[in-house]
Order: structure tokens, then C-alpha cells, then sequence
């Protein structure tokens, strides 16, 4: 049944682009619909907006996930939401919070800062940038489609195998999560590799790697481990996928398998991604920190080392997840020993921090508070960090609710209170006017004093032996009251959320227009118009010193000298290939869920034709013209 | 500009390096490098799957019975001479010489192909010995491992051609440069990979 409409779906849309079945007026209208704009797409900017929208409704989505996960856990013996159905809200919600809340929404301000920091007028590949949001969001709903069309992925967001396999997992449940990453991963890979070659290749003259502001060299490591540590994912999917739909071997110890493969794959690719997430995160906070504190950031070259040293660790220590498996005591001591050796460039960081606060001109905007929050959180995440980096000490907490701590408290603590004091900071560039600061500071207070509560009880709980992903205990294992806690918390988080909400609805209709300036920062991006015009620089700016618009400031000017004249501008077409080429992918990701190989492998050829169709197009893309940008200059300055 | 002066004169004017004569064409090799970078990574994962597998044969033939040399260091000789004459090609590209490069790149194109007969022929022959993807953890990591390389022959081969559609359009420009020189990095890439499982899989699986 499923398979016919799928074919069916499949034939319509074929057949629709294939023999262009609808009539010219038709088309017109379509192509004037302002959602066409958007779909077809290759500007950074808005890109940079629709992974935003993408990342939060995801949030939103894991965010439902987790609060009734908490809601189950309020009592003891609690039937509100129990085995099966638990098992699949703690794995997508693991899973949505990593894959598609926290890693879209640092692209997005990644595409909407980096190429104004760097002083480019687009990233290195316009049409890969799209085509890795595209590839993002229909992998995203190629999972999240499991709760509509029944079960969804249940072992997990480390998807461990033996559980994930048929024998153990029935149903289509994993085949969901599978295809789903899969399908972005590709995205996340494209994406990765785009920032970097736009970061080595389209900086503007005089911007030298040492006066990269610091969310661009946080971005750039952060792409590098995104670069090499997916293909680890996507090979371990494919086990997976060959496992459980092609009937292969892998996995199944009476074959000859062996699941320990896939913990390694899984890990070598999940420890330099939580270095992916967090990395940009310090990059935000050191530019919010630096503008606030009105002080150039301390140590900026030991950061920069700092983040590139992590960047390498990253990818050494991936067997601490693994230390109960039982690889014995040398390969558990060597690895402990590496994941300890990350405590010193982070430790370097965080005093760094410190030490640009120390004799600073202090703002406390939301954007700093977040910042200024933000230390403290994280180090208590990374002190945990460290404990758990003793296997012995690591036997104990195993599976244990402090693991859980320990992760949101980097993960929210670092990530999450970074992408939001990243929205806070540069939300007046990306749309023109200022987030209200009075509910911002409300949300900032609900939100700080909601994740304590919620996750810093769970340490305790942990300690006191409640294992992870259980959906119930027992009245006599008085953890009842700390567990009551913990849900209170969580819902002040969303209380948090909707004022954020609010927040946004308030502000867009009480608009109060940014300026180029709003913060008196110190990089390029404030010295453009907010927000910026589709060219982004009139003329390329041309850069002296780190923190070049402050060095220009205290030279007493009010902006950069331009490296170039003024001249015709190229830009690149818009394109809707990215979406089609995306949407194929969807299709033969479905067909592969529902068993349909056919579909699957009809989805895989389209995809291909859509590649050879964009090689024999001829896009030579279109310049603006120089009145053009004078005329856009001029109305931007009145 | 029409195709056909494009193919004779228009290309005379190409720089020593056409394929990074543009901003386009530079970061295109770039960010190649780097997609090449991301498949190693992905065909180290194939490979050490492959080592940690191959002893678990289960009822199928081993790997001492089932590899035959000889044919497999001809695959390896039709495959590393392709890589040669996609040199040969790129080379007649920077001399400006349409004619050599379109005849070297199709020499690749035919040697690939002819490589993938034989890979095709090879694997019908160890399914009727018994070595087959759902038999054992060695078939399923064999033919994974194997399998991924020729898909990669496959598209490269299809990636050539339609290139050399393109330049019978269009001829010898600086748009089509950096396309012919992406798709020999990969041919290389392709055999170097290649170089690796003839060693890994078929010599190691010989001795072992």
C-alpha cells in the first residue's frame, strides 16, 4: 500500500517535471510566489534564515519530546508514556537535539556571519550551500515522518547494534533514522566542506588567518571535523542500512559479525561531533564577550591554538564511550589519558574568557549574559567530563544518570546558551532591528535557572544509581522528589522558550531599527548595513589589524578604506535544482523505508540526472551594475 | 561563440593552468582535495570493516581459496594504465590540444570500463563458488568494500563521458577546464584506492 503511493507520488512528480505538465501562466505564477524565492535561493543570508527557521522548528519538536519524557518520569510507576513509545522519545529526541536543532542552527548564523566577517560577497559555492540546507531539512523529515507513519527509531540516538537490527527492532523504526541521517549527513558534509574552502580562499585583502575573528576559526575547525568525521557516520550507516534491508551480515554475531564495528564507526564520527557543536559555540562567546567587555579578546592566538588543538584531540579519544565494553586496561588508559589532555586547550579558553572580562567596560546585554552564564555551566560540564574520563571512576557513572548531566551540561550550557547569545548578538544584522532586551534578559533568567534545575539534580540522581533511559522507578527508590525537580525544571525551559517566542512576535511588531552598528562591535559585519544588501560589500574592504572596524575606529574613522573601486558586481543565479535534487533524495530515502527498493533506487537515479543536469547547465550567474549599487549605497545611508 | 570555433581557436588563448585561472576553477580544486579527503576517511572505515571481517568465511571459501591473482593484476594493470592516460589527457589539456585530450579521456573511459567487465565477471564467479553478500560477515564486508570502488568506477566513467559531451559542445574553455581536471583527480583517487585493495584484500588474503 505504502509502496503504491509512494510510486505514485513518484510518477506525479516525474511526470510534472519531466514533461513540464502545467501551462506557462502556470509556471509564471509559481515563479512570482514569494515562497519560489526562498526555495530557489543561493544567497548565504538566506540561507543563513532558513536554517534558522529549519533548527527551531526542529527545537521545538525535541523540546515536546523531552518535556513528556519528564512528564513520565514526575511519578513513580508512572503509565503516561512506557516502553516502546519512551524508547522512541528519548532516541528522536537525542537524535533531532544533535542532528537537526543544534547543528542547522550554528549553521545558520555560520552562513549568515562568516562571509560578512571575512569580508567575502557569498561563500565559495552558492549552489552547495543550498543544497545542503535542502539536503538538511528533507532528511529531517524523513525521521521525523516515522511518528506519522508508525513506529519511530527506538534504541537510541547511538543507534547500538544488536538492538537496532530486525531481530531486535521490528518494524521500519531504525530504517527511519538510518536513511534520515544519511540523507543529512550528506548536507552536513557538504556544508562543512563549503565553509572551508570559502574561509582559505574568499577572505578579503589584508584579512591574514591570524585576524580571522574567532567564531570564523572556531567555524573552520569545526568544518575540518565535520569534513573527516562524517564519512565514519555515513560508512556505519550503510552497515546498518545493508544489514537490515539487504539481509548482509555485519552485525550478526551467528554470521561472523561483530557489533563492537559499529560502536567504533559510531564513535569515531560522535566525539569529534560534540567538539562540531561546541567549537562554534566558543567562537560566539569570545566576540560577544570581546564586543561587551570592550576589550580585545585575551590571548587570541593561544585561542586559536587552543581550538585547533581540540580539533585534533577530537579525534583521538572516541574510545571513552567505549570503556565498558571491555578493550582492556591499555587501550582504556590511553585513551583516558587523551581525554584528559582536552581539559587543558579548553581550560586555556575559559581563562582566556576570564581574563578579557577582567578590567572590562562590562555591558550586560542578553547576549553577554548568556556569554557571562555560559562559563561557569561549561566548566562544571567539563569537570564532569574529566571524571568521566577515568574508567574506573567511568564503571560507575556508566549509563547513569550523571552521564546525562554531564552531556546537557555541555551541550546546553555550551551549545545551546551560545546559538542563543549568537541570536541575541546578531539577530539586528540578520533582520534589521533589535531583540526586546527587558524579555530577553526574562528569558535568559527563566532559561539559566530552568537547565539548573533540571540537569544539575540529575548528577545526584545518577550517583544515586538511576540508570539512563528507563522509563520508571519505584516508590522505594526515593529518587521521586529529585526526579519532580528536575521536570519542574524542564518546563521553566519551556517557559524560556515561549518568552524567546515572544520575544521575537514583540520585537518585529514594535520594530526598533538596528543601525549598521547596534553593539559597537569590532568586526567587519557591523560595518555594512543591517541587514546587508545581497552583494554584501560595495567595495571589498580591506583589512589592517584583528578586530579591523575597532582598529579603524580607534584611528578615528567611521569605516574601512576599500581595497577595490567600484565596479560591476557578479553574482550567482538562483536555482532550483537544489531542492529538486533534495526532494529526490527524500523520495528514495522513503522508498528504501518502506521496502521498496525499486522507488529507492529510482529516488538514486534521479538524484544522478539532477547532478548531470546541473554539469551541462551553463550558469554564468549576473552582475549588478555600478549606478545599481550606488543607487542601493545611497538609500541604505538615508 | 560558437561551439565550433571555441574547439579550434578559442582554447589557443588558454593559460599554463586553466583549471585555476578563475576564482570558480580554484575553489572547485579545493574543494575537491577536500571531498577526496572525506571519501578516504569513508573507504578507511570500508577497509578496516574488511580486515576485522574476512576471517569469517563461515561455510563460503576462504580467502586463499577463493582469489585468483592473475586476473585481478590484470584489473590492476588496465586500471593504473587508465590513470596514465587521464595524465596524458590533462597534459594535451595544458597544451591547448583539444584532439589529445578528448582521445586520452576516452582512452580512460574505455580502460574503466573494461576494468569493470572484468570486476562484474570476477564477482558472478565467486557468487557460483559460494561467496555471496548475505552468506557470511566476509561477503557482506567483501563486496561493501568492493562494491563502493566499482560504483566509484561506474560514476567516474559516466562523470568522463558527459564531459566529453560538454566539450564536443562547447569545446576547450576556461569553464571546462577545472570539470576535466577534477574528474582525473578522481580517476586517480579511484586508483588509488584500487592500489590499496589489490594489496589489503587480494595479496594479504593470498598470504594470510
Amino acid at each position: 500500500m505504502a509502496t503504491i503511493v509512494v510510486l505514485i507520488v513518484f510518477a506525479l512528480f516525474l511526470g510534472a517535471i519531466l514533461t513540464g505538465g502545467y501551462n506557462k501562466q502556470m509556471l509564471a505564477r509559481f515563479r512570482s510566489h514569494w515562497l519560489w524565492d526562498w526555495i530557489t535561493t543561493v544567497d548565504h543570508k538566506k540561507i543563513g534564515i532558513l536554517y534558522l527557521i529549519g533548527g527551531t522548528i526542529f527545537f521545538v519538536i525535541g523540546g515536546i519530546e523531552a518535556l513528556l519524557m519528564r512528564t513520565q518520569l514526575f511519578y513513580p510507576n508512572n503509565d503516561f508514556m512506557v516502553g516502546r513509545t519512551f524508547n522512541e522519545l528519548l532516541s528522536m529526541h537525542g537524535t533531532t537535539m544533535i542532528f537537526f536543532v543544534a547543528m542547522p542552527l550554528l549553521f545558520a548564523l555560520m552562513n549568515a556571519v562568516i562571509p560578512l566577517q571575512i569580508g567575502a560577497r557569498d561563500v565559495a559555492f552558492p549552489f552547495l550551500n543550498a543544497l545542503g540546507f535542502w539536503l538538511f531539512l528533507c532528511g529531517g523529515l524523513l525521521m521525523n515522518l516515522s511518528w506519522i507513519f508508525g513506529n519511530a527509531p527506538d534504541s537510541g540516538w547511538t543507534n547500538y547494534v544488536p538492538i537496532a537490527l530486525n531481530e531486535y527492532s521490528a518494524g521500519t523504526g531504525i530504517d527511519y533514522y538510518v536513511l534520515g541521517l544519511q540523507i543529512s549527513g550528506i548536507g552536513t558534509l557538504i556544508g562543512g566542506l563549503n565553509f572551508i574552502v570559502t574561509i582559505i580562499n574568499m577572505r578579503t585583502p589584508g584579512m591574514s588567518f591570524l585576524r580571522m575573528p574567532l567564531f570564523t576559526w572556531t567555524s573552520f575547525v569545526s568544518s575540518a571535523l565535520i569534513l573527516f568525521g562524517f564519512p565514519p557516520l555515513t560508512a556505519g550507516l550503510f552497515l546498518v542500512m545493508f544489514d537490515r534491508l539487504f539481509g548482509a551480515n555485519f552485525f550478526d554475531v551467528a554470521a561472523g559479525g561483530n557489533p563492537v564495528i559499529w560502536q567504533h564507526l559510531f564513535w569515531i564520527f560522535g566525539h569529534p561531533e560534540v567538539y562540531i557543536v561546541i567549537l562554534p559555540a566558543f567562537g560566539i562567546m569570545s566576540e560577544v564577550i570581546s564586543t561587551f567587555a570592550k576589550k580585545r579578546l585575551f590571548g587570541y592566538t593561544s585561542m586559536v591554538f587552543a581550538t585547533l588543538l581540540i580539533g585534533f584531540l577530537g579525534f583521538m579519544v572516541w574510545v571513552h564511550h567505549m570503556f565498558t565494553v571491555g578493550m582492556g586496561p591499555v587501550a582504556n588508559s590511553i585513551f583516558a589519558i587523551a581525554t584528559m589532555a582536552i581539559a587543558v586547550p579548553t581550560g586555556i579558553k575559559v581563562f582566556n574568557w576570564l581574563f578579557t572580562l577582567w578590567g572590562g567596560k562590562i555591558r550586560f546585554t542578553t547576549a553577554m549574559l548568556y556569554a557571562v552564564g555560559f562559563i561557569p555551566t561549561f566548566v562544571l560540564g567539563g569537570v564532569t567530563g574529566v571524571m568521566l574520563a577515568s574508567p574506573p571512576g567511568d564503571y560507575q557513572y556508566h549509563d547513569s544518570y550523571f552521564v546525562v548531566a554531564h552531556f546537557h551540561y555541555v551541550l546546553i550550557g555550551g551549545t545551546v546558551f551560545g546559538i542563543l547569545a549568537g541570536v541575541y548578538y546578531w539577530w539586528p544584522k540578520m533582520f534589521g532591528y533589535l531583540l526586546n532586551e527587558k524579555l530577553g534578559k526574562l528569558n535568559f533568567w527563566l532559561f539559566f535557572i530552568g537547565f539548573h534545575m533540571t540537569f544539575f539534580i540529575q548528577h545526584f540522581l545518577g550517583l544515586f544509581g538511576m540508570p539512563r533511559r528507563v522509563f520508571t522507578y519505584q516508590p522505594e527508590d526515593q529518587v521521586e522528589l529529585i526526579n519532580q525537580i528536575s521536570t519542574v525544571g524542564a518546563f521553566l525551559q519551556a517557559v524560556a522558550v515561549v518568552v524567546l517566542v515572544i520575544n521575537v512576535i514583540y520585537s518585529y511588531r514594535n520594530r526598533v531599527p538596528a543601525g549598521n552598528d547596534p553593539w559597537d562591535g569590532r568586526t567587519l559585519e557591523w560595518t555594512i548595513t543591517s541587514p546587508p544588501p545581497v552583494y554584501n560589500f560595495a567595495q571589498l574592504p580591506k583589512v589592517r589589524a584583528l578586530d579591523a572596524f575597532w582598529h579603524e575606529k580607534m584611528n578615528g574613522k567611521k569605516e574601512l578604506e576599500p581595497a577595490e573601486p567600484v565596479g560591476p558586481i557578479h553574482m550567482p543565479n538562483n536555482t532550483h535544482l537544489p531542492f529538486l535534487m533534495s526532494l529526490a533524495f527524500f523520495v528514495s530515502g522513503l522508498g528504501f523505508v518502506f521496502r521498496s527498493n525499486e522507488v529507492g533506487a529510482l529516488g538514486l537515479i534521479f538524484v544522478f540526472l539532477v547532478m548531470f543536469m546541473r554539469s551541462f547547465e551553463q550558469d554564468h550567474g549576473y552582475h549588478i551594475e555600478t549606478d545599481e549599487i550606488e543607487k542601493t549605497e545611497k538609500g541604505a545611508s538615508v | 561563440m560558437s561551439a565550433q570555433v571555441d574547439r579550434t581557436d578559442a582554447s589557443a588563448g588558454l593559460p599554463a593552468h586553466p583549471e585555476r585561472a578563475t576564482m570558480e576553477g580554484r575553489n572547485k580544486v579545493l574543494g575537491f582535495w577536500l571531498l577526496l579527503g572525506a571519501e578516504t576517511v569513508m573507504f578507511a572505515c570500508f577497509f578496516g570493516t574488511y580486515l576485522a571481517l574476512r576471517g569469517s568465511s563461515m561455510d563460503g571459501p576462504t580467502t586463499q581459496e577463493l582469489y585468483q591473482i592473475p586476473m585481478v593484476a590484470l584489473s590492476t594493470v588496465i586500471l593504473l594504465t587508465s590513470s596514465l592516460t587521464s595524465v596524458i589527457g590533462v597534459h594535451g589539456m595544458h597544451q591547448n590540444n583539444y584532439k589529445k585530450m578528448m582521445f586520452w579521456f576516452g582512452v580512460t573511459v574505455l580502460l574503466g570500463l573494461s576494468f569493470l567487465g572484468l570486476e562484474i565477471y570476477e564477482f558472478v564467479e565467486y557468487v557460483h563458488e559460494g561467496h555471496t553478500f548475505t552468506g557470511s560477515a566476509f561477503g557482506s564486508a567483501f563486496y561493501t568494500l568492493l562494491g563502493t570502488h566499482g560504483a566509484h568506477v561506474l560514476f567516474g566513467v559516466t562523470w568522463i563521458t558527459t564531459l566529453m559531451i560538454q566539450a564536443r559542445k562547447r569545446g576547450l574553455n576556461l569553464d571546462m577546464a577545472p570539470k576535466f581536471y577534477l574528474a582525473s583527480l578522481y580517476w586517480h583517487f579511484v586508483d588509488v584506492v584500487w592500489v590499496f585493495i589489490f594489496t589489503v584484500v587480494y595479496l594479504m588474503g593470498k598470504v594470510s
